[in-house]
């Protein structure tokens, strides 16, 4: 184990080179645009055996991608914002062909107006795409949640796509302490890639891309969702996994003080480390307040999230992105449907909040939570719903 | 617990405000501590005004949000100080260093902060004679060590050779003139 200083960005593309995948495709931008610049480093220095293929268009990185994991090949890339956009109706096929592709995604905002800082909209676009979606709260988690990742997309009872995402900016550009592991720990923990099939098989021939009409096409997508629902086993079962080989373990999500908490604040990426403080600030000053800190937004571990903060009776729940469905934003709408289906009713309110990289200060979270826990229930739109630290 | 130290750095776009950060906090780090060291990413242009930022602390840095308080604040540019508040959020108790000819005493006149920690240093021509080019960040960082003692001034003299000598390697000369700029950067520093 080795204590460095490292960006999110290098972070990424240091877990990158000790995956040492088959294949990469990809195309710049920013602010993921770093991952691969370092990439394609260590492969231009012969660090890894990668085929790197720099393509013209993030609709090709991901066609290519999706090219070569059929093959058999172990497939890697990395993006943001309108680059994932771009991929759009690609993520869809790589989902439903069940091909293990892993994306080091950096979250930006989506145009427009253009804006390149942080939030949570553009993996927000992509959410029903079939994908495994890890956050990470800071660098050590972007590089730990990428290592993770190879091995949850692959696992035979999952086979589905996965991403980690990353904070643009904030986490993509800061630097800050992290632990790397040895280069032979990494391939030892990720395993050799095995394929459950492949197009160069020729004792096995088989069509990846056929027509699949109202006979079959819903038989398969119902397998990709059984592979989604697996995948909150195996998530956990390697992140126990991981934390017995590396020493940190990692599950759905993570709290804190959150035994006799009266308000709890669930958030999601950096945001969740600036809770941290907050949550104490708040303790010492007598207000019973706990974090939940999600990490599987995909799948979303409804049945957990419930039995976690079933005794918590006032909810903040804070969204890096809007739905523009007129209701709440992606968190809070999924996380009230926990709720229902477990019977729970707690006062919820969302927090829509740092969309296109607005600071969230730690002191804003300690308001957000005592308004939360004196606020009465909510009536309507509006006090259901608070966009923070907007003009209007 | 040991209290986390905040530093802000203002200068104009191509002083190397981010590249002081990242230098300062990897040798903070070398030398045991927890650090974050961020730019501020706006519209970057040459001579644009820009900050950057260093958290210290002797514990594990969960924080994400800006630095609004900062204990040190470091100014590359005095120019900046007519367009920017280089001062908001700097307690009466921090540390303000300024890359000017003037002593911190014809500097008062100019600011409302009455803070008694408050130094210059003539970055700007010491980066001239010693690194030919008016690039005042490692100086600041030598300054910045001697007003706050912040780590052990040799070893981040040699943590920042290492990491100039990866950046600069066919260029011996620009390494070995910013290790006398840091050094009479720290000596050179005006304290009243």
């Amino acid at each position: 184990m080795k204590i460095i200083a490292k960006t999110g960005n290098e972070a990424m593309a240091e877990a990158m080179r000790q995956i040492n995948p088959d294949v990469c495709a990809a195309y710049p931008i920013t602010p993921a645009t770093e991952v691969m610049q370092i990439f394609a480093g260590f492969v231009n220095d012969g660090l890894v055996k990668t085929e790197l293929m720099m393509v013209e268009s993030e609709h090709s990185a991901m066609s290519a991608c999706m090219g070569a994991t059929a093959a058999g090949a172990r497939t890697m890339t990395s993006t943001s914002s309108q680059g994932l956009a771009f991929m759009y109706e690609m993520l869809y096929i790589a989902a439903g062909y069940r091909l293990p592709i892993v994306i080091a995604e950096v979250n930006r905002a989506l145009s427009g107006p253009i804006n390149i800082h942080c939030d949570h909209g553009d993996t927000m676009g992509a959410r029903d795409t079939g994908w495994i979606q890890l956050f990470s709260e800071n660098a050590q988690e972007a590089y730990d949640n990428l290592i993770q990742a190879i091995r949850i997309a692959e696992h035979p009872d999952v086979q589905l796509p996965a991403w980690t995402s990353t904070d643009g900016f904030i986490i993509s550009h800061g630097m800050e302490n992290m632990e790397v592991y040895p280069d032979e720990a990494v391939q030892k923990f990720i395993k050799e890639f095995q394929p459950s099939f492949t197009l160069l098989n020729n004792q096995q021939p088989l069509t990846v891309g056929a027509a699949d009409l109202q006979d079959f096409y819903f038989e398969h997508r119902r397998a990709a969702a059984e592979g989604m629902r697996h995948a909150k086993r195996v998530i956990q079962e390697i992140g126990r996994e991981f934390g017995q080989t590396f020493g940190r373990s990692y599950g759905l999500f993570d709290t804190l003080e959150l035994d006799d908490a009266e308000v709890a604040l669930v958030a999601m990426g950096s945001t969740a480390g600036t809770a941290r403080m907050a949550v104490k600030n708040l303790r010492q000053r007598g207000v019973k307040a706990g974090l939940l800190k999600l990490r599987v937004f995909r799948p979303f571990p409804a049945e957990e999230l419930a039995q976690a903060l079933k005794h918590v009776p006032n909810v903040a729940v804070m969204d890096r992105s809007d739905g523009f469905n007129a209701q709440s934003a992606p968190l809070a709408t999924e996380l009230k449907t926990a709720f229902f289906d477990a019977g729970l009713k707690p006062k919820v309110i969302d927090y829509i909040y740092g969309l296109g990289g607005r600071d969230i200060h730690f002191t804003e979270l300690e308001q957000i939570m005592e308004k939360t826990l004196q606020a009465p229930e909510p009536g309507d739109l509006d006090s259901r719903v608070v966009y923070w630290g907007v003009r209007e | 617990m040991e209290k986390m130290l905040e530093i802000r750095w203002h200068g104009r776009g191509g002083q190397g405000a981010k590249t002081a950060a990242l230098l300062l906090g990897e040798a903070a780090m070398q030398a045991g501590k927890y650090v974050q060291a961020f730019p501020e990413y706006g519209p970057e242009r040459m001579g644009a005004p820009v900050q950057s930022f260093d958290r210290i602390s002797g514990e594990p840095i969960t924080l994400h949000c800006s630095v609004t308080n900062p204990e040190v604040v470091v100014v590359l540019d005095p120019s900046l100080m007519e367009v920017v508040d280089v001062t908001a959020g700097l307690a009466e108790d921090g540390v303000l260093l300024i890359n000017t000819p003037k002593s911190p005493a014809e500097m008062r006149k100019q600011l409302s902060w009455q803070g008694d920690k408050f130094y210059t240093v003539d970055a700007s021509a010491i980066a001239l004679e010693t690194i030919k080019r008016n690039v005042p960040n490692t100086c600041m960082m030598g300054a910045l060590l001697r007003v706050t003692q912040l780590m052990d001034f040799e070893n981040l003299l040699e943590d920042t050779r290492h990491k100039l000598e990866k950046k600069f390697k066919n260029r011996p000369e620009i390494v070995e003139g910013n290790m006398i700029a840091i050094r009479r950067a720290y000596e050179e520093v005006k304290l009243q």
